[in-house]
């Protein structure tokens, strides 16, 4: 290869032979693309079959979804059956992020803990749910759920306002009073009115004083909003709970398995982190007489956290695309939903992976994203 | 890099190999065996018995076509699939038949790039429920949750019927029978949706069937029959014409004990055309053999036999022949003329 490429005995440098290789690399890689492409294409052609998206708005869904945060029929078309799905997965990952995060926090710090027993059951928990396959988490938390909760008839009455049965948790929930931008106005004030509190108040106990003020903003605005919101609670009507809303347990299963299992994770991670920070760090802090938490809170956990942030992105991206397993227990996510029944119905192989991949890209690119920036913001704080 | 080369002319060159499609009759002879897509198991259609071989009445469809195609009727290969997986696995060739109980539809038929090759089941869907639900009738259901195969056209006549029943139901989606049972008896749905022959099976699966009630309503139409690729009318001239011969030899009386010993002695012109022992103008053109229809009924046996085996009195399930009779017996299977 190299004797080609050396032109009348003249011996090409080291770089020019580096790029020369590198624009046949990347002409191969160029050709081959451009081969799938080409054959895709031509066996599309073969089969008599168009490339095209419009099916999703021509076409009606046809079929329901068991989770729908918005409202949708079996007469909608494709698009908003994808939408659902696609909320559906945002739903079950942004509680699967928040709760791994909690417990991941609250183990790998009890890992560091002195007390003996704390620190060898986190060690336990940390092994048991890192090496264990995630998919089977997904259906033993399903299986518990189905299994141990009784049928609606029998439901688990929690003071009747909410009732827990294997159909699901069913919870109360507010009908009727002001509407939605009404309530994030009033959110939007007593935000206002706390932060500016927090800024401007420089003494002990601002931050009490700013919660209470917040809550008073918000309450007066409600109070002043006309109709008053009725509490709807859920009754057991027919086989089913009616009114209120509910959680099915194929959500609260995987959004607990994906916590579950990646929370191990987040547990090392915030453990390495913690002992990243130097020693002297924190008996300097205790010298100048911090206490434990304050330590913790003031001088080693921020300093942790350049170290914590990078990796934590990366289980937050792995949760959000294992949430995908939604489909071994028959959660409508996105997979299931534009991947799978409108797939399937349509036929639209290429045209529907092409997008569900399009949209975990466009998911994680955000994550990844949001995350950097936040990372970049501790970088400019504490160095 | 010469490798790099090398690999991307090689991957180019087997995707090309790959797009190009011979004749799947040439295809299935060089190969030696049939590759038939069917159910992961629903009993009586396809499921595996105590020696883990396929038995059923979509698996006999599957041997019937292996003894017409290569007078063979245990060389198949056989590929379970679920309702989501099954068009995709016709359509890209890595099975040559469906036969896994599918309806044929408009869309299927015309949008799928599928080719129907007759009905070898006409079934209609109904409900399950736990006798001590104490629901008697579908339109009782409003606010249920409903185990439902996801992929199929069960799925889509249920939410149609709920919506102009304007009532309100809960889909728990499943990709197979044994999920479904799993929830159904756990209790996560109320009742489990799916063909009327499904839910004799399902039934039939219950450790204690009589505590288990069909609704009356059946609530479509579902007939179902195996499947080929579109585009090669040959190789779907030779399933069509399979599933007509084995309905054919019902009528005629041909059975898997008397076929031999007809050819010799019968004296029905149709059934020595059938047989091989008068000439069949075009079975030559097809690339058929002169003993094709012969080694179905013989190996397979007849549609009645297959039927009564897995599905009917010989089965668990005692499944009527009702609308899966023969015309002449009032149900709807009519053989079309051996000529």
């Amino acid at each position: 290869m190299t004797a080609a490429i050396r032109p009348s005995g003249v011996r090409l440098s080291g770089r020019a032979r580096t790029a020369v290789l590198q624009i046949a690399l990347l002409a191969a890689v160029f050709c081959l693309t451009a081969w799938l492409i080409g054959n895709v294409v031509q066996n599309f052609a073969a089969l008599d079959k168009g490339f095209g998206f419009s099916f999703l708005w021509r076409l009606p869904a046809n079929y329901d979804i068991n989770q729908t945060l918005i409202a949708y029929t079996s007469a909608d078309t494709h698009l908003r059956a994808a939408f659902v799905g696609l909320l559906n997965t945002l739903a079950v990952a942004a509680a699967g992020i928040v709760a791994a995060t909690v417990l991941g926090f609250l183990v790998g710090a009890l890992r560091l803990s002195r007390n003996w027993l704390a620190s060898r059951l986190a060690a336990v928990y940390v092994e048991v749910t890192r090496n264990t396959p995630v998919l089977l988490f997904v259906l033993l938390w399903h299986a518990i759920l189905i299994a141990a909760l009784p049928a609606p008839r029998n439901a688990v009455d929690l003071g009747g306002v909410v009732f827990l049965s294997n159909r699901g948790a069913h919870l109360p929930r507010l009908v009727g009073g002001p509407d939605l931008w009404l309530l994030l106005l009033a959110l939007a004030a007593s935000g206002l009115t706390a932060f500016a509190i927090l800024r401007l108040v420089r003494q002990r106990g601002r931050h009490l004083a700013a919660a209470a003020a917040g809550i008073a903003v918000f309450a007066a605005f409600l109070a002043l909003s006309g109709p008053r919101p009725a509490i709807e609670l859920p009754e057991l009507r027919g086989f089913n709970f009616a009114g209120g809303t509910t959680l099915i347990p194929e959500f609260v299963a995987l959004a607990w398995a994906l916590a579950f299992y990646t929370s191990g994770f987040i547990a090392e991670i915030v453990r390495a982190g913690i002992l990243s920070v130097d020693r002297g760090q924190g008996e300097a802090a205790r010298a100048l007489g911090l206490g434990e938490g304050q330590t913790m809170r003031l001088v080693v956990l921020p300093q942790a956290l350049r170290a914590i942030v990078p990796p934590l992105t990366s289980e937050y991206l792995s949760l959000t695309k294992n949430s995908s397993l939604a489909i071994a227990i028959g959660y409508m996510d996105l997979v299931a939903t534009l991947g799978g029944i409108t797939l399937n119905q349509t036929g639209r192989e290429m045209e529907a992976m092409i997008l569900v991949m399009g949209v975990y890209l466009a998911i994680s690119a955000a994550i990844a994203y949001l995350m950097n920036r936040y990372n970049a913001r501790l970088g400019r704080i504490y160095g | 890099m010469k490798k790099t080369v090398f690999t991307a002319a090689l991957s180019g060159a087997l995707f090309l190999a790959a797009s190009v499609q011979a004749g799947t009759l040439d295809d299935v002879r060089a190969r030696g065996h049939l590759n038939c897509g069917i159910n992961t198991g629903l009993a009586g259609f396809a499921s595996p018995d105590d020696k883990g071989t396929w038995q059923g009445f979509d698996v006999d469809f599957c041997r019937a076509v292996a003894a017409a195609a290569l007078g063979d009727a245990t060389k198949v290969r056989f590929t379970t699939l679920t309702g989501k997986t099954r068009f995709t696995a016709l359509r890209s060739g890595e099975i040559d038949v469906l036969s896994r109980n599918t309806t044929w539809t408009f869309s299927r038929d015309t949008d799928l790039q599928v080719t129907f090759a007759g009905v070898n089941y006409y079934d209609g869907q109904g409900f399950i429920v736990p006798a001590k639900l104490g629901v008697k009738s579908a339109k009782q259901l409003d606010g249920a949750s409903v185990c439902i195969q996801t992929g199929t056209t069960t799925e889509l006549n249920l939410a149609e019927y709920f919506r102009i029943h304007r009532m309100k139901y809960q889909p728990v989606p499943v990709e197979t029978f044994t999920e479904a049972r799993g929830l159904y008896l756990a209790g996560r749905c109320d009742t489990y949706s799916t063909d009327a022959s499904g839910l004799a099976a399902a039934r039939a699966s219950m450790t204690d069937p009589s505590a288990h009630l069909l609704l009356p309503e059946i609530i479509s139409k579902e007939p179902l029959g195996p499947a080929v690729r579109q585009g090669d009318d040959q190789w779907a001239d030779i399933v069509r014409w399979t599933l007509n011969a084995t309905i054919a030899a019902e009528e005629l009386g041909i059975t898997s004990a008397n076929a031999k010993e007809m050819v010799t002695k019968s004296t029905n012109p149709e059934i020595r055309r059938l047989l091989g022992a008068e000439k069949l103008q075009g079975r030559e053109g097809l690339g058929l053999s002169a003993h094709w229809a012969l080694d179905i009924v013989v190996q397979v046996g007849n549609y009645g036999e297959s039927f009564e085996k897995h599905l009917g009195q010989g089965s668990s399930l005692k499944v009527a022949r009702g609308l899966n009779g023969l015309w002449t017996d009032g149900g709807l299977h009519y053989a079309y003329p051996f000529r």
